[in-house]
């Protein structure tokens, strides 16, 4: 199928959107990145971001906390830890995974407090941007 | 032979107890639609992430993560039963320790060591007499209203802690497996290490950043993705355990109101009959 490819959207608790979307940004956990149809094969780790889908020439966001995606020629798959629609995410739902993740950061030492710190970060750019 | 008024209070009691368990089969299922959306709701990110797990799994060789290819020994053991908080479910909780109990005989009769968590508070009272020194832990899950993903991470993180610290080899979960309200199957998971059944698919991924890192990070996800689907599985079973369970009570006690009305009746003949044979033989000495 050309100009669209398979999205899905899913979480532990539920799934969340399914569609064919044209293009999808993903916040990868080494920087962001636009899957379209017939991309190349690859497996990534998700940083917390806006998981952003265009369908109909609509714009579907979703607000992730973390987890991978799956992106093949035909389709994308997101696989989050936690995720909820943009518009329904709040600076206090963010708050309490900073919270969550300032914890886990003072507790760790070496590369994990790095990447405790990162998410830290991450979560409150993703809250500015908010 | 009991009294009028003993009968009486009998069938009075079988009538509230048939009320009760009517009703609780009514709640149990009103919670098993909302038990079983909640399984289902589950299932696709368990299905996708298992097929992107054995994507990654088949491009694995030999020396992989011990959260896969396991500590090399199969000595120690943990299993992690998982029961409900509640009883009056019917042979639900039974069933699981069950097969939990058999599992952890052969592992002593084998020479090996079998350590128990127990998830819910039936399943511990019940292994408690027999295996209460194989005790590791206990979650209690009493409190929690609605079991949700963080709740089987904390489970799973409490696994894999032992499991860093060398307390066991290998994990298995016992649960029952909702197959419909009549029917739940228990079920033994081994969860660590990892079982993985390698996909045909012969795509190659890229792996960003790297193929370990990802491993490292989902192999403690898989773990967590699979206590919640056992979580759910129980806690739909449960509900249909207890549903059926309580039908069949209802009905008991509805055939015991008719016995004993029937009784109850004939006991009031007869005293009846009594008086009158009083009455015409008093009558007949005059």
């Amino acid at each position: 199928m050309s100009g669209t490819m398979q999205f899905d959207l899913v979480s532990p608790e539920r799934s969340l959107a399914s569609g064919q979307a044209s293009s999808i940004l993903i916040p990868g956990a080494d920087g962001d990145m636009v899957a379209m149809p017939d991309h190349a094969p690859v497996v990534t780790g998700l940083r917390p971001g806006i998981v952003a889908a265009e369908i109909d020439g609509g714009m579907l966001e979703f607000l992730v906390t973390g987890g991978f995606a799956q992106i093949t020629m035909e389709g994308a798959t997101v696989l989050a830890d936690e995720a909820l629609p943009k518009a329904e995410a709040t600076s206090a739902f963010l708050d309490e995974r900073i919270a969550a993740a300032k914890e886990s950061q003072d507790g760790a030492t070496g590369a994990t407090a790095d990447e405790a710190a990162k998410r830290v970060a991450d979560l409150e750019t993703l809250k500015g941007n908010l | 032979m009991p009294s009028l008024k003993d009968l009486k209070t009998r069938i009075d009691s079988v009538k509230s107890t048939r009320k009760i368990t009517q009703a609780m089969q009514m709640v149990a299922a009103a919670k098993l639609r909302r038990a079983e959306e909640a399984a289902s709701a589950a299932r696709p990110y368990a299905e996708r992430f298992d097929a992107v797990l054995a994507g990654l799994a088949a491009g694995i060789g030999e020396d992989g993560p011990k959260l896969l290819k396991g500590t090399g020994s199969d000595q120690t053991w943990l299993l992690v039963v998982m029961t409900s908080e509640r009883g009056l479910c019917g042979g639900f909780n039974s069933s699981i320790v069950r097969l939990a109990k058999a599992q952890a005989k052969k592992l002593v009769d084998d020479g090996k060591t079998a350590k128990i968590l127990t998830v819910g508070k039936k399943g511990r009272e019940q292994l408690r007499r027999e295996y209460s020194d194989h005790f590791v832990g206990h979650v209690d899950l009493s409190e929690v209203k609605r079991v949700g993903y963080t709740n089987a991470q904390d489970i799973a993180s409490d696994v894999l802690g032992r499991f860093d610290a060398g307390e066991f080899d290998v994990a298995m979960i016992y649960f029952n497996k909702f197959e419909s309200v009549i029917s739940q199957v228990p079920q033994e998971l081994q969860i660590i290490p990892a079982k993985i059944e390698a996909s045909e698919d012969a795509t190659v991924f890229d792996y960003e950043p790297g193929d370990d890192e990802i491993l490292a990070e989902l192999l403690p996800r898989g773990v967590a993705t699979q206590i919640f689907a056992a979580l759910l599985e129980n806690g739909a079973s449960e509900q249909g355990a207890r549903m059926s369970a309580m039908d069949n009570a209802t009905r008991n006690a509805g055939e015991m109101i008719d016995k004993l009305t029937i009784q109850f009746n004939r006991t009031r003949q007869a005293v009846i009959t009594n008086e009158l044979i009083e009455i015409i033989s008093g009558a007949e000495a005059l």
